[in-house]
């Protein structure tokens, strides 16, 4: 059995569905901005943040009617009703599997003093709320694995239909910025106040972006071109909670377990975390070294979309499908010179290819990695 | 899958493998920790959800041969309802104030409920699968088919995995098991929950 997709969405800053966001990325464009005014920051922002109706627009333009949902869950169901309608599965059947992928959910409802609304900023309560707005009677699942944790939502809910469970699934990855989550990466100096640089000389931080993409897959006996997803594994460094292991030793193996049994070279791209910190970009680096894939060509999206937490391993792999249907390998916006201690094939040109499979790869707090190894038509 | 270990950990108490012992007043974490003679500093630094998380992983492991051999085969994947949200709290209230704004960033990352995986990974060298997941209750049955479809993944031939909930207000509750891959089908969800229930099989 295959585990294909069905359709996918997806809403961000750049664009309220796939093609539009696509088309932006290829030409080079972001709206990754400096916000001085935001949120009453006491420090600028640069960050990829919807428009204050931006949200709203876009669950309105999919002609969802307003429950009282908040602007997380607007935005997530947002970008799961057209995937939803795409691909024809009926969301209301017990054979369908909701999974939504986020880090910090409705956490801008915690109020002063952290009072208050303790229920609905469980992302467990938007969850529900996802589900059941599209009638499904299922407990959707939720998966918190911080920044891999797109990655990690479509390596469980492969193995949820490799299991007979269900047939289809709905993954749906979306995070919104508040106070709350930039004032985290403030206090990590993780920021950069400029568009980002991924693995460049000049790198000096990462930003940060809202989306959601959403994925809806299903079991078939046959690929027959669809996009498969083939297999993936999650790795932990064991090394340490918030810095990247120096020796990228969970990455090398998530992507060591991703490929038993493939042949790399069948990939077009890796698409990578590429997030613009310095120890991020440098342990990718390493681990794709020490994998034997740093001929491969290698992309990120960070500078066109940043950092979009939950939404990341979603948003990438989406796009680097579009991508690879068009024959383009997307460039590394904000890339110049290279900056990390293993030469990599990293390019701020767009790259053509006539390879139909790519790997998707992230990292996160908590010292996990993530892999996946998407191919088009299935077997591998 | 064969079901090795177990530790129940409610506002009535501790059951390791089926033997109760009554919960330490106040911290029962911490006083378990220095009533163990461990040394582990780490744990000082720890959120709540991490420090039980972390302590009831060490009570459950504490006989294995071997233990902090680094390995790969071993996957840690908990669940809970809150997720973070004991450190959610505490980290918006200390935003709030203008003058903490940038806290330290040792705070922000236990905003993140995965990273009790990670401290569990780190102490016994696990390099193996770490997932969190959330749940609106302790459910047995998608606890057991989450580690059997964890095996799907060649690398996993044992999981630690379980239940570790935390929240404002709320006794702790935890149900962690050390399962493997043998066949032996006393790891399912009636033994699950009757452990969840009772503590013991």
């Amino acid at each position: 059995m295959k585990i294909v997709r069905l359709s996918d969405h997806l809403v961000c800053p750049l664009g309220h569905d796939t093609e539009t966001t696509l088309e932006a990325v290829l030409q080079g464009r972001s709206e990754l901005r400096l916000h001085s005014d935001w949120q009453h920051l006491p420090e600028p922002v640069c960050a990829s943040l919807f428009e204050p109706d931006g949200i709203a627009s876009a669950f309105a333009e999919n002609g969802q009617t307003d429950q009282g949902y908040t602007r997380f869950e607007q935005l997530a169901i947002a970008s799961a009703a057209p995937a939803i309608a795409r691909s024809g599965i009926d969301p209301a059947s017990p054979r369908v599997l909701f999974v939504l992928s986020t880090t910090k959910g409705n956490v801008e409802l915690l109020g002063g003093n952290g009072a208050g609304q303790s229920e609905s900023v469980s992302p467990v309560w938007s969850a529900e709320r996802l589900a059941r707005h599209f009638g499904n009677p299922n407990i959707p699942l939720v998966v918190s694995n911080a920044c891999i944790s797109g990655l990690c939502a479509q390596i469980y809910a492969p193995r949820a239909l490799q299991s007979g469970r269900y047939d289809q699934a709905v993954i749906v990855g979306a995070d919104v910025l508040s106070s709350f989550i930039v004032s985290g990466f403030q206090s990590f100096k993780a920021l950069s106040q400029q568009p980002c640089r991924p693995f460049d000389r000049e790198r000096n931080g990462l930003n940060l972006g809202e989306g959601a993409a959403t994925l809806v897959i299903g079991r078939v006996e046959n690929a027959d071109g669809a996009w498969t997803l083939c297999q993936g594994a999650i790795r932990n460094d064991a090394n340490h909670i918030s810095g990247p292991s120096r020796t990228g030793e969970g990455a090398c193996q998530a992507l060591k377990a991703t490929l038993a049994g493939i042949c790399p070279d069948e990939a077009a791209m890796i698409s990578v975390h590429g997030t613009a910190t310095l120890y991020n970009d440098e342990m990718e680096a390493v681990a794709l070294q020490r994998a034997g894939l740093d001929h491969l060509p290698v992309n990120a999206y960070k500078g066109y979309l940043g950092h979009t937490l939950g939404a990341a391993g979603l948003l990438e792999s989406v796009l680097s499908m579009h991508a690879i249907d068009r024959g383009v390998i997307p460039a590394t916006r904000g890339f110049s010179e290279p900056g990390v201690s293993v030469p990599l094939q990293v390019s701020n040109q767009p790259r053509t290819t006539d390879k139909k499979a790519f790997i998707k790869m992230l990292s996160g707090f908590g010292g996990c990695n993530a892999a996946l190894y998407y191919r088009k038509g299935g077997t591998q | 899958m064969r079901l090795l270990q177990y530790i129940r950990v409610n506002s009535e108490g501790i059951w390791l493998n089926g033997r109760f012992s009554a919960l330490p007043t106040g911290d029962w974490a911490e006083a378990l920790y220095r009533q163990d003679g461990i040394q582990y500093p780490k744990f000082f630094k720890m959120d709540h959800l991490c420090r039980i998380g972390w302590m009831a992983s060490e009570l459950l492991l504490a006989g294995e041969n071997d233990r902090f051999e680094p390995r790969t085969d071993r996957a840690v994947i908990l669940f809970n309802r809150s997720g973070s949200l004991c450190n959610d709290t505490q980290y918006q209230t200390t935003i709030q104030d203008p003058d903490n704004y940038f806290p330290s960033p040792a705070l922000f990352v236990y905003t993140l409920p995965n990273i009790v995986t990670g401290e569990i990974a780190i102490r016994n060298g696990y390099r193996g699968e770490t997932s969190c997941y959330l749940l609106p209750d302790f459910d047995a049955g998608i606890l057991v088919e989450t580690s059997r479809q964890a095996l799907q993944d060649p690398g996993t031939r044992s999981l630690l995995t379980g239940w570790v909930e935390c929240a404002p207000g709320q006794s702790d509750d935890l149900l962690l098991c050390l399962v493997d891959a043998e066949t032996e089908e006393n790891w399912n969800e009636k033994n699950l929950l009757q452990l969840y229930r009772y503590g013991h099989l």
